[in-house]
């Protein structure tokens, strides 16, 4: 090659070269440009998303779950508590190589278990709980092993505890009720979450609890004992292994809640259904405070806190006496001659009836043109029937006749005016309605027309006519307060912690039941004072030697034919097909304290069985006379010496 | 002063290293090993090690730099041919790890596919350096040929990164050599549809889940997708003012895989926000602009070509991994030049960088030449 060929192509390369680097240079500087637009798109636009993953990676709540407000009756006898429990928690990260082979895996937490079934012995249901609880949790969190351990257990524990690294004795609380059965059904029960319950419960405020309110109280007031819960708001690695605390938020406690119960009347009412099923509601008429609510036969909430077994439960639902039936709210009766004052009002208010009206009573009633006798319970008749007369005697040709001149349209509308038919709104879970019917009704239910008999035969309380035994109190309270209805109440006051004053519920104020006249009231009540004082009282004989006035009225009211608590035995036949026993009534009748209904299933007449009851249920309120019945004797207000733990699990 | 109390032989050395591409460097080094400080939780031994590595890599800029492009020149065939020779006892007789087989065992595990990175391009500038420029079409099939041996060596082992790598470094050579535009694109355009086919049948099941995890990468987010996922968080949280310096949730509470290496890039993301990685993608971006000048510099076709063709690999390392970190391109494991952890690819990128400050002309030489 000659040179000057040379150092042209020298020139050329190098100019080809410059050129190419040039290019090339500029290529580096547009995908650079790339990346950085990359960039920007993450640390600048989506910057607050990323934050927010961020923030998701390394920040985790420790739920601090609130302490459950206790529940005390009126007069501050503790009726659910709190305990503490033991239980064992395990932590897989600190269970040591047991076989060392070098690795932590199950067989090592196998052979631990197994070594500390020698010092705790473990039941299989713990052991399958356990396995399938430890792979959901994170290595680093505790597991529960088991719960419930016995004073013996504990101690072998604790003595042996250095050789189980990773096994924690940790302090729970557990719902107590410290009077098993008594006013179980009030009270209710709490259980552990359910898939229901999660569909509905606010999931923050229930991180870290594992019982709720099922039933009762418990159910109905859940938002006043749960509390507000706090949370420990941890930095963790990516392992789930906790680094620092952030933030902290402490629980709030859940409200105690002052119940307006007198236990010692529960007991009372309680002792006095024993061995019957029945119920007895009493109220306060002035304010509605609910002084009584027994439900007989009854049951032991305690049972349910922890899991009731399947056998047991089984056993308690399969009770034909249906022990776990609340029947003073669900149990929908006939209410009988117990609402004849409230039809007296009735026929008052649609001007049937009047004062000085009286009625001929043959021994029945027929409807015009027909055959068919709707007979008195009295067969020879009462022969003229004045109102008094009519509800002291609780002549029932008085009040077909009244009812069917009435008609239904007007009978049930009045009667609704009560409350009946409808909810009470006691703040108590599943409440039944009861029924008034209506020809409407009727209609949707039976596909038949109301016939005029359907009316009549409601005119004493029969028919399709039912009512609870809340029902039954409440518009006997209201009669009480001559139709001013206020709202029963279970709840008479709570407290937001120990230390704060009681805050006491105003009473509600429904509605006021409209009287043509203000004095008819006055004449309904005296004839239900004459039931029980006068000569001709169906109830004279509850009457004797009682210090107040007592206004009630009896009332029986027939099963036959009517297809309800269908669970029969066959041994029971006979007792089953017996009428239920009723009775309403207030004392003192001028100035009422206590309004009280008593049902017994199959108890036979209303007079011989459920007027005693509510005579010695008034005694015990209005007299303190409690019997051989020991009352209890606590205040709530002066707390038990020992210190309520921080609550891990609300109430376990 | 100084130079006063230096050997005039060394003074002499100094004069070879390009300081202003020096400086650049060191800046970077020093970015690395504060970065590496967090990324190990204030610990400083693997700093430490990282700086031993430096320290080797500064020495071997400093004796690589001395190497003129006609000494060097004269090694290409031997380097490139020892090279292939131990890719294939690799795959006879290597060491599996990890389920790769990249090591050769002569007392200590060597890489050889790391020397290639460096003999690869020394070869095919060689090549080219003995034939007039622009290339024909015959030289650029030979070349390619000397590229494709090696890559599908490597290849084999499996090392996805390093054959990309090796196979860009030779292609950069072709490109820089004057290879036709029109050959450029018509090549760009048969990849593209090679590609898919390539995805199809060429790739292991591993590197076809890589790449499918890229584009939605939520789908498996216990497998890769997790460390995409984990860095694109690290990065986007660090906003523009980034977490700050040892701050970083992300890398500190090690939900950030491979931190002191590949994935470095999103602590530092993290700590120094969008500001900071602007600042480090420019001084990367100035290393490589020096580099291309330095080539333009180059004493001869050999020079320029080899110095070009390193420049630009270094410049693919920066995208792939960046890309890769910031989730745009395929987890491929390419690490962050001098940031991320690893005595290897210190050693290897500054023996490069001393080559490229060699290949400049030397004034002095030149001179006393004419």
């Amino acid at each position: 090659m000659g040179e000057r060929l040379s150092i042209k192509t020298e020139r050329d390369e190098q100019q080809l070269f410059n050129s190419r680097a040039i290019v090339a240079g500029l290529i580096v500087l547009i995908a650079l440009c790339g990346i950085g637009t990359r960039l920007y798109f993450l640390q600048v636009k989506e910057h607050d998303t990323y934050t927010e993953l961020s923030k998701q990676n390394y920040q985790k709540h420790i739920p601090r779950p609130p302490t459950r407000g206790q529940i005390y009756d009126r007069n501050g006898v503790k009726l659910a508590d709190n305990h503490a429990q033991y239980i064992l928690e395990v932590v897989w990260d600190s269970v040591p190589d047991q076989n060392d082979d070098g690795r932590k895996r199950w067989d090592d937490m196998q052979m631990m278990l197994e070594r500390l079934n020698k010092i705790v012995p473990l039941s299989e249901k713990d052991l399958r709980i356990f396995g399938q609880q430890v792979n959901r949790h994170s290595r680093y969190q505790p597991t529960p092993l088991k719960e419930n351990l016995t004073e013996q257990e504990m101690a072998m524990f604790a003595v042996n505890k250095s050789r189980f690294p990773g096994v924690n004795l940790e302090r729970r609380m557990q719902r107590f009720y410290p009077l098993g059965t008594v006013a179980s059904h009030v009270i209710g029960y709490v259980g552990r979450i359910d898939d229901r319950d999660l569909e509905r419960l606010d999931k923050n405020n229930y991180a870290g609890t594992s019982h709720i309110g099922k039933v009762g109280v418990e159910a109905a007031h859940e938002d006043r004992l749960h509390g507000q819960a706090g949370y420990d708001l941890d930095e963790v690695d990516a392992h789930g292994r906790g680094q620092d605390m952030i933030e902290r938020k402490e629980a709030v406690g859940g409200q105690d809640l002052i119940l307006g119960l007198d236990i010692n009347l529960q007991l009372k009412a309680e002792a006095l259904l024993k061995g019957e099923r029945g119920a007895v509601v009493a109220i306060d008429p002035r304010n509605g405070e609910v002084l009584a609510m027994a439900s007989v036969p009854t049951f032991d909430p305690n049972l349910f806190v922890d899991g009731i077994s399947s056998k047991i439960y089984t056993e308690l639902r399969d009770d034909p006496d249906r022990p776990l039936y609340n029947r003073a709210l669900q149990g929908a009766y006939p209410p009988g001659s117990t609402v004849k004052p409230m039809n007296t009002m009735a026929g008052l208010y649609e001007k049937v009836i009047w004062p000085g009206k009286t009625v001929y009573d043959p021994g029945f009633f027929q409807i015009p043109g027909h055959k068919h006798r709707y007979r008195c319970w009295k067969k020879s008749g009462h022969g003229g029937v004045s109102m008094d007369y009519a509800i002291a005697q609780s002549c029932d040709t008085f009040f077909y006749d009244m009812a069917y001149r009435m008609g239904v349209d007007k009978f049930s509308g009045y009667m609704s005016l009560f409350g009946f038919g409808k909810k009470t709104g006691v703040d108590l879970t599943s409440e039944s309605d009861g029924l008034m019917p209506t020809p409407e009704w009727k209609q949707r239910r039976y596909k038949q027309v109301w016939y005029p008999g359907d009316t009549v035969n409601i005119g004493i309380g029969q028919g399709y006519w039912l009512a609870t035994p809340i029902q039954l109190a409440h518009a006997t309270a209201s009669v009480a307060m001559r139709g001013k209805r206020i709202r029963p109440h279970v709840l008479r006051a709570f407290r937001t912690a120990k230390d704060r004053p009681e805050q006491i519920l105003e009473p509600e104020v429904i509605a006021q039941i409209p009287a043509r006249d203000k004095r008819h009231w006055e004449m309904v009540v005296q004839g239900m004072v004459h039931v029980v004082h006068a000569s001709y009282g169906t109830a004279k004989r509850v009457g004797i030697g009682a210090p107040y006035t007592i206004a009630g009225k009896t009332g029986t009211a027939q099963v036959f034919g009517i297809a309800q608590n269908a669970r029969y035995d066959a041994s029971r036949l006979a007792k089953r097909l017996h009428d239920h026993a009723l009775f309403v009534g207030f004392a003192p009748a001028d100035n009422p304290q206590i309004a009280v209904s008593v049902i017994v299933e199959n108890g036979g007449g209303g007079s011989s069985t459920a007027a005693p009851i509510a005579r010695k249920v008034m005694d015990a309120y209005l007299l303190k006379k409690y019997d051989d019945e020991t009352p209890v004797e606590e205040t709530g207000e002066v707390e038990p010496a020992d210190i309520v733990p921080r609550v891990e699990g609300a109430d376990e | 002063m100084i130079s006063g109390l230096l050997p005039a032989s060394l003074l002499k050395m100094l004069q070879r290293v390009d300081l202003v591409m020096l400086a650049a460097l060191s800046l970077l080094m020093f970015m690395g090993l504060v970065t590496l400080y967090s990324a190990s939780d204030a610990e400083m031994t693997m700093v430490y090690r990282q700086g031993i590595h430096f320290a080797l890599g500064l020495v071997l800029i400093l004796l690589f730099s001395q190497v003129e492009g006609k000494t060097l020149r004269q090694f290409a065939i031997w380097l490139y041919g020892i090279g292939v020779v131990l890719l294939i006892l690799v795959l006879m007789v290597g060491v599996i790890k990890k389920g790769a087989q990249r090591w050769l065992y002569v007392g200590i595990d060597i890489q050889p596919a790391e020397m290639m990175k460096l003999a690869v391009p020394m070869m095919v500038a060689y090549y080219f350096s003995e034939k007039p420029l622009p290339p024909r079409f015959l030289d650029i099939i030979i070349a390619l040929i000397l590229v494709a041996v090696p890559m599908v060596l490597i290849m084999k082992q499996p090392d996805l990164g390093t054959a990309l790598l090796i196979a860009l470094s030779g292609l950069f050579v072709i490109y820089l050599a004057g290879m036709s535009w029109w050959l450029i694109g018509g090549s760009l355009a048969a990849i593209a549809i090679a590609a898919p086919l390539m995805f199809n049948y060429g790739m292991h099941e591993y590197q076809r889940q890589r790449i499918l995890t890229l584009f939605d990468p939520e789908t498996d987010l216990l497998g890769t997708g997790y460390h995409i996922y984990q860095s694109k968080i690290a990065i986007g949280s660090g906003g523009v003012y980034g977490k700050g310096w040892l701050h970083g949730d992300q890398s500190h509470l090690d939900f950030l895989p491979e931190r002191h290496t590949d994935f470095i890039f999103a602590v530092f993301g993290e700590e120094f926000g969008f500001l900071g990685n602007l600042l480090l993608i420019g001084l990367y971006v100035f290393i490589i602009w020096r580099g291309l000048y330095i080539a333009s510099k180059g004493a001869d076709t050999f020079s320029r070509l080899l110095a070009g063709s390193l420049s630009l690999t270094f410049f693919i390392y920066l995208v792939v991994n960046t890309g890769m970190v910031s989730g745009v391109l395929p987890v491929v494991g390419i690490p962050l030049p001098l940031v991320s952890y690893g005595g290897t690819s210190v050693v290897t990128l500054m023996s490069a960088f001393g080559i490229i400050m060699g290949m400049k002309k030397r004034k002095r030489n030149y001179q006393t030449d004419e």
